[in-house]
């Protein structure tokens, strides 16, 4: 029977599955990703996967999907051992997985992205038939999204419902969810879990989640398993366990350095200074539109938002990766253009996110990344042209020393590097001299919990030491913890400036969300 | 996915990853090489003739006297310099096609001027330095514009440069068969000879034109520039990540710009010498195709300067081998044509093997 046919008919009785792994064990080369892992997920329960970084958690979804081959152990479905060797077997035994980035075609309505994605769409798709069976489906639903409106217009929430009631379109009543409120407010995130949440409760669903956040895992899941290095460490009822609980399965005994304190500091004087900001992207609509910000001398300044509300757009104009169209930025009152010779006249440091997408050169080597602040000023360059070597080769075997970067080798190409130690490389370059201004974005995406508190800890010290911070972030705990002053960019502008201590989540996430 | 973001790469062996991207950078080439010259064996046998018999000849056509090594020296000079005019954009991540283009309008600038000077009875010292000059410059001002318009107006370099090498074309033409048309070049349209006064001589004891002299300094210049100073620096930042170089405030676009005003000026230059050292006057033979095959070397090269000249070499040999296969074999002179399009695609393909050669690679798994 067809997706189409079924969903002619009245709302078949459809049961949300269990699901088992026994004895999951993916072998890269030597490296084993995932050592024996069996979790339980029982039917219509809410199920968070817990893990750092690297922990296996994708790697244990991905052999779950049939992306990666196990190299032994199985998937039990319903108590009965399925194989599943690829994404479409996983999709036919009604295993579906929402990722991190949309998969939806931008340029197509929802109801286009809808009938696409079923398997037998048809070459040529009968609309008229079509769109009263998509109303019926959208009906017997929690949640709703406009049929027919692109994509591209609906907002991040309206496009992550969409991504699971494709899932449940399908006929897919195993839901793997990675990370999926990374894009979403908190308001948000809090309506699209709670509705899965009570969906799974009636037997309608079962969801495996992905998450680093305690509190989605608290607020809404009934079960978790943890995982670290590629083995089971923990597992249990999520209600019961305590936080501390599982962040200790999370990290196990890791060492995790002490955090920078925040010093008190007295009314200091306005160092960065952006004056009706104005930018365009690439389709020459506004990007950022009157940006007004000031930064003080030893204060980190959050700016909390939605992604792609114009915080990467206002980061990368400071940057220079991106025209300023209008307005003036001031540093210590004077006019800055963001140029090499303002970045060193200023002492403007930055650490963008996505470091080896945007402060590394991916090909070349540790040595040479690490030199780009300075290689074309002595010792490293003689005459200003001449380059040597030596000196550069000496400086970068004292930086990995002392940020403790691991590499087998200061001439090994970064990219080979894994993401912590990649930002450690950055943030080696741009804090080991005197910083006068410090714009960072995202430093933390991505790493496990000792780089987060180390990088956090370096950024909190550049404050304490007079530098002023822009700290671009979505990851609202992150601002909590660090900002002096927080500030909501919210559809290309400052909707919202607090102190820290005159505000708190919730006011924050009301911003966000455009209110 | 980051498998094992906590795991420090180590090559297995222990190799350095400078030794290991060496001998990637040899192995590659070298084994794409071998592979097209199997192919094209394929290709004869299917024709009825012998391989043996064609790579023997390649071999006394391009090495085995010494008039035919000078043959081969002299058809690799221009290689080397549109071979550099290929490499160089490249580091800074621009893939141009301009080389043919700046060839013919540096030559055909380097006969424009000599006209006046020809005239007025310069002497050969000045006057060969003010051709050089002009041909270069031509040349820097015209892959300068397709590097312009990629920079600025966001133009695929590619493509502009691959037109602009036929409007360059067209240039010479238009002047070649309408104003400045010596009436003495019947069948051929030519600008006036530039007489033998100003014709650049044979290196000392060889019959080989001093382009390839041109052609060996400037590739020792250009290694230097690209690997030892911070322009070259500079350059290779940006055409690893653009978007790194700008958060560090280098100068993108006058990098851009300079990158292919270096490359026009190396192709300029090679146009200079096909008409003071060769042709003795600017007329369709400059349309010789140096300026494709010198995408062809440069690649092979790996970009690297240096590596540009024995590959030219090998190319000019093919080409000077090109007769005698052709009055040995009974094949057309495009036989060699077809090799060098079969080691094209060999090699485009060989591009997908950098960092997967097995026994050279940190263990599997360990990359993230």
């Amino acid at each position: 029977m067809s997706v189409a046919e079924a969903l002619t008919e009245p709302a078949p009785a459809l049961l949300a599955p269990s699901l088992e792994t026994v004895g999951m064990t993916k072998i890269f080369g030597q490296f084993t990703a995932l050592d024996d892992v069996s979790i339980k997920v029982e039917s219509g329960s809410f199920h968070a996967l817990l893990g750092e970084n690297g922990a296996g958690k994708s790697t244990l979804v991905k052999c779950i999907m049939g992306f990666y081959n196990a190299t032994r152990g199985a998937v039990m479905l319903d108590g009965h051992e399925v194989k599943v060797s690829s994404p479409r077997d996983a999709r036919d035994l009604g295993i579906g997985m929402v990722y991190q980035h949309f998969t939806l075609v931008p340029c197509l309505t929802a109801a286009e992205n809808l009938v696409i994605s079923r398997a037998d769409a048809p070459s040529v798709i009968d609309w008229k038939s079509e769109i009263p069976k998509l109303e019926a489906f959208m009906d017997r639903m929690p949640f709703r999204v406009r049929l027919n409106v692109p994509v591209s217009a609906l907002s991040a929430g309206e496009k992550q419902k969409l991504e699971i009631l494709k899932l449940l379109y399908l006929e897919q009543r195993f839901l793997i969810l990675d990370e999926p409120t990374s894009v979403l407010t908190p308001g948000e995130a809090d309506e699209v879990l709670g509705l899965l949440g009570e969906m799974a409760k009636r037997g309608e669903v079962t969801v495996l989640m992905i998450s680093h956040k305690f509190r989605e895992v608290k607020a809404f899941c009934d079960s978790f398993t943890v995982l670290r290095r590629g083995k089971l460490t923990g597992s249990g009822d999520a209600q019961e366990a305590s936080v501390a609980e599982m962040s200790r399965m999370m990290i196990g005994d890791t060492e995790i350095r002490e955090r920078a304190e925040r010093e008190k500091r007295n009314e200091s004087h306005t160092v960065l200074d952006m004056a009706g900001l104005i930018a365009e992207d690439e389709e020459g609509r506004p990007a950022i539109d009157k940006v007004n910000l000031k930064v003080r001398a030893g204060e980190i300044v959050g700016i909390a938002g939605v992604s792609g509300n114009g915080q990467s757009a206002l980061v990368e104009v400071l940057a220079g990766q991106r025209p300023l169209k209008d307005g003036r930025i001031f540093i210590k009152d004077k006019p800055f253009e963001p140029k090499r010779s303002d970045f060193d006249r200023f002492k403007v440091f930055g650490l963008p996110e996505e470091p080896l997408k945007n402060a590394t050169v991916p090909r070349m080597s540790v040595a040479e990344n690490m030199a780009f602040r300075a290689f074309d000023k002595p010792p490293m360059a003689n005459l200003g042209w001449w380059l040597s070597p030596g000196p550069m080769r000496r400086k970068a075997k004292e930086l990995i020393e002392r940020y403790r970067v691991k590499t087998t080798s200061p001439d090994s190409p970064i990219e080979d590097l894994s993401g912590g130690n990649v930002q450690r490389a950055v943030l080696a370059r741009e804090l080991s001299g005197e910083v006068d201004v410090l714009i960072v974005a995202n430093p933390c995406f991505g790493l496990d919990f000792a780089s987060v508190a180390e990088i956090r800890s370096q950024i909190m010290e550049q404050r304490n030491r007079g530098a002023a911070v822009l700290l671009v972030s979505e990851d609202l705990d992150e601002i909590l913890e660090l900002s002096d002053r927080v500030a909501v960019m919210s559809g290309g502008t400052i909707s919202y400036v607090a102190p820290i201590d005159e505000t708190d989540r919730n006011t924050i996430g009301r911003h966000m969300a455009g209110h | 996915m980051s498998v094992a973001a906590s795991a420090p790469p180590v090559t297995s062996r222990g190799l350095n990853p400078r030794v290991v991207r060496m001998i990637e950078a040899i192995l590659i080439p070298v084994g794409a090489l071998v592979v097209s010259a199997l192919l094209f064996s394929v290709f004869l046998l299917l024709l009825g003739k012998s391989p043996a018999q064609f790579y023997n000849l390649i071999w006394v056509g391009g090495f085995g006297t010494s008039f035919s090594i000078q043959n081969t020296l002299q058809r690799s000079a221009p290689l080397i310099l549109t071979g550099l005019a290929f490499a160089i954009p490249a580091r800074i991540g621009l893939t141009l096609l301009g080389a043919e283009g700046a060839l013919v309008l540096g030559g055909f600038s380097a006969a424009a001027v000599a006209i006046p000077l020809v005239t007025f009875g310069w002497p050969a010292f000045i006057g060969l330095p003010v051709m050089a000059i002009a041909a270069m410059a031509t040349g820097a001002v015209w892959i300068g514009i397709a590097g312009w318009l990629r920079h600025y107006r966001g133009v695929n370099e590619t493509i502009s440069s691959l037109l602009l090498g036929y409007i360059a074309i067209a240039i010479m033409n238009f002047f070649v068969e309408g104003v400045l048309r010596d009436p003495g070049s019947a069948n051929k349209p030519s600008t006036m000879p530039i007489g033998e006064a100003y014709k650049i001589g044979a290196m000392p004891g060889s019959s080989v034109h001093w382009g390839l002299a041109a052609g060996l300094v400037l590739a020792i210049a250009l290694y230097i520039l690209m690997s030892r100073t911070t322009f070259g620096f500079a350059a290779r930042m940006t055409g690893g990540n653009v978007r790194a170089a700008q958060a560090q405030g280098l100068p993108v676009g006058f990098l851009v710009v300079a990158c292919c005003a270096i490359a026009g000026g190396c192709a300029g230059l090679a146009g200079f010498y096909e008409v003071a050292a060769v042709h003795g006057q600017a007329n369709a033979s400059l349309v010789a195709g140096y300026g494709f095959t010198g995408i062809l070397v440069a690649f092979l090269a790996r970009q690297n300067p240096l590596a540009v000249v024995p590959v030219a070499i090998l190319f000019g040999a093919l080409a000077a081998a090109g007769g005698l296969v052709q009055r040995r074999m009974g094949m057309p002179d495009a036989t060699v044509l077809v090799l060098q399009g079969i080691i094209f695609v060999v090699l485009l393909v060989s591009e997908t093997f950098y960092g997967r050669i097995p026994f050279l690679q940190p263990k599997a798994g360990e990359r993230s």
